[in-house]
């Protein structure tokens, strides 16, 4: 077993048995989507016309929900400072930490937007795009976070500023998530053109976000 | 350039160049305030009203250079380690956002006679309002990490992640066709706007450059100065000296 997936296991066991991070961010996601109706009335015309918008702010809010933690228990017990001494590139371990983190948040948040969506009245092709979209875009939230994370890691209550730092760079992805999500059901626009930029945002987040946690990790360990 | 990032020698070169900048900031933005009040012409669509952008044009692009400047000092700050940088950094952060700010607010009263709402959801507007939003997520990052040096290297991260937003509101006019007008001055088939309404919006753009110096020159004073009274109080604590005098075992009992 190589260093690599050695870390995967450890990260992905940690993930999904501690505070059972994956099931509890699911049911904080049921809980925002059904906030919705009572704040804006239980019209179905009107929740079918923003539901995709309403996924993606669920979505959004609960994949910040358990970021804080994605370095802050490694910190805290000094198995980070083990991994930022180990020969793996840290880089690659924060990589792998997203990962698996993505792999019990993002990835459960994805799978169960078509159910939540049957409840916000959207219609098959809408049910589709929406999950399509939320499967593309939650790693772009996780690898984002992911420097929230590290930059707040020293803080003890870095919850609130981590949220405050990230949201307004998670604005791109939100727009063009929720644009090819609602033009899916709508069709003024193609669902192509904005879902590509959605992925080329995801791609290229994923590839830099590693580096500046990273390059976060070790200016705020010294 | 690298004499003046001694600590001593910033502030002594601030120290004489603070009252010419200032003075040439007051001279221009009087100058060109009564320009944009007299003499540059009412426009023969929006009437007196478009004198409210000799504040706004210059506004945005204050808001805009300070991010520059600040990512300049945090590429400073995280390649060589320089505490002028970091100061250079903490200094500009509020400042951006008061320009980010004033830009805002006079585009808004702008944009109420003008488009009927008082705010749109056009891309242009959007992203400067997500330049507000990092400016200020930086203000209270600096007010959260107590350590200066810790501060402004997580700063500087996070204003390096963030640059990404500046050429997104450069050329969100162009790539999104909004209600915001593109932009008419930097182009490069020449300006197209009429030299009368031209003069008073160049003027009161160096007008607020030069404050932006003068404020920001000041302000990294302040840091600088705001530093030696930390570490000499640290000291002084290490010391034993004065009221920081640590309680003895007589004392204590």
């Amino acid at each position: 077993m190589t260093r690599t997936s050695a870390l995967f296991l450890r990260e992905w066991r940690i993930a999904r048995r501690i505070g059972g991070s994956g099931a509890m961010g699911v049911v904080f996601f049921l809980i925002l989507v059904t906030t919705y109706p009572f704040a804006v009335g239980p019209d179905l015309n009107l929740l079918s016309r923003i539901g995709p918008a309403i996924l993606w702010i669920a979505g959004l809010l609960a994949t910040l929900l358990g970021l804080d933690r994605l370095f802050q228990a490694d910190s805290d017990d000094g198995s980070l400072d083990l991994m930022m001494m180990s020969e793996t590139p840290l880089e690659l371990i924060v990589f792998v930490k997203c990962l698996a983190h993505w792999l019990v948040t993002g990835l459960p948040l994805a799978l169960s937007a078509p159910f939540f969506g049957l409840m916000l009245a959207l219609d098959p092709p809408g049910l589709g795009a929406v999950t399509l979209t939320l499967l593309v875009g939650t790693p772009a939230l996780t690898f984002l976070g992911a420097i929230g994370a590290a930059l707040t890691v020293s803080l003890r209550r870095g919850g609130l500023l981590m949220a405050i730092l990230i949201l307004p760079l998670t604005v791109p992805v939100m727009i063009f998530g929720v644009s090819s999500a609602s033009a899916a059901s709508s069709g003024t626009v193609p669902f192509i053109t904005p879902f590509l930029i959605l992925c080329a945002l995801s791609l290229a987040t994923i590839a830099a976000a590693p580096f500046a946690a990273a390059a976060a990790l070790r200016h705020m360990s010294e | 350039m690298l004499r003046y990032a001694n600590p001593t020698n910033f502030l002594r070169l601030a120290g004489r160049l603070i009252p010419w900048t200032a003075g040439l900031a007051a001279v221009l933005i009087a100058v060109g305030l009564y320009m944009s009040f007299f003499t540059a012409p009412a426009d023969y669509q929006q009437g007196e009203t478009v004198r409210i952008m000799y504040l706004h044009v210059p506004a945005a692009w204050l808001a805009m250079f300070g991010y520059m400047v600040m990512t300049s000092a945090a590429l400073g700050t995280l390649v060589w380690r320089h505490p002028l940088a970091d100061a250079a950094q903490k200094a500009a952060a509020p400042l951006g956002a008061a320009f980010t700010f004033i830009c805002l607010v006079t585009g808004s009263l702008w944009g109420k006679p003008m488009w009927g709402a008082w705010w749109v959801w056009d891309a242009r507007l959007t992203s400067m309002l997500v330049l507000l939003l990092i400016y200020l997520g930086l203000v209270a990052l600096w007010q959260t990490i107590e350590d200066p040096g810790r501060a402004a290297r997580a700063a500087a991260i996070l204003t390096i992640v963030g640059v990404i937003n500046i050429p997104i509101i450069k050329f969100s006019v162009d790539w999104w066709n909004t209600l915001h007008q593109p932009a008419s001055v930097f182009k490069t088939s020449g300006p197209a706007i009429y030299s009368s309404m031209l003069w008073p919006l160049l003027i009161m753009a160096f007008g607020f450059t030069f404050l932006f110096t003068t404020l920001h020159m000041m302000s990294i004073r302040n840091e600088i100065l705001r530093r030696r009274i930390r570490r000499m109080s640290m000291l002084a604590a290490a010391r034993g000296e004065s009221g920081f005098a640590p309680l003895t075992a007589e004392a204590r009992s």
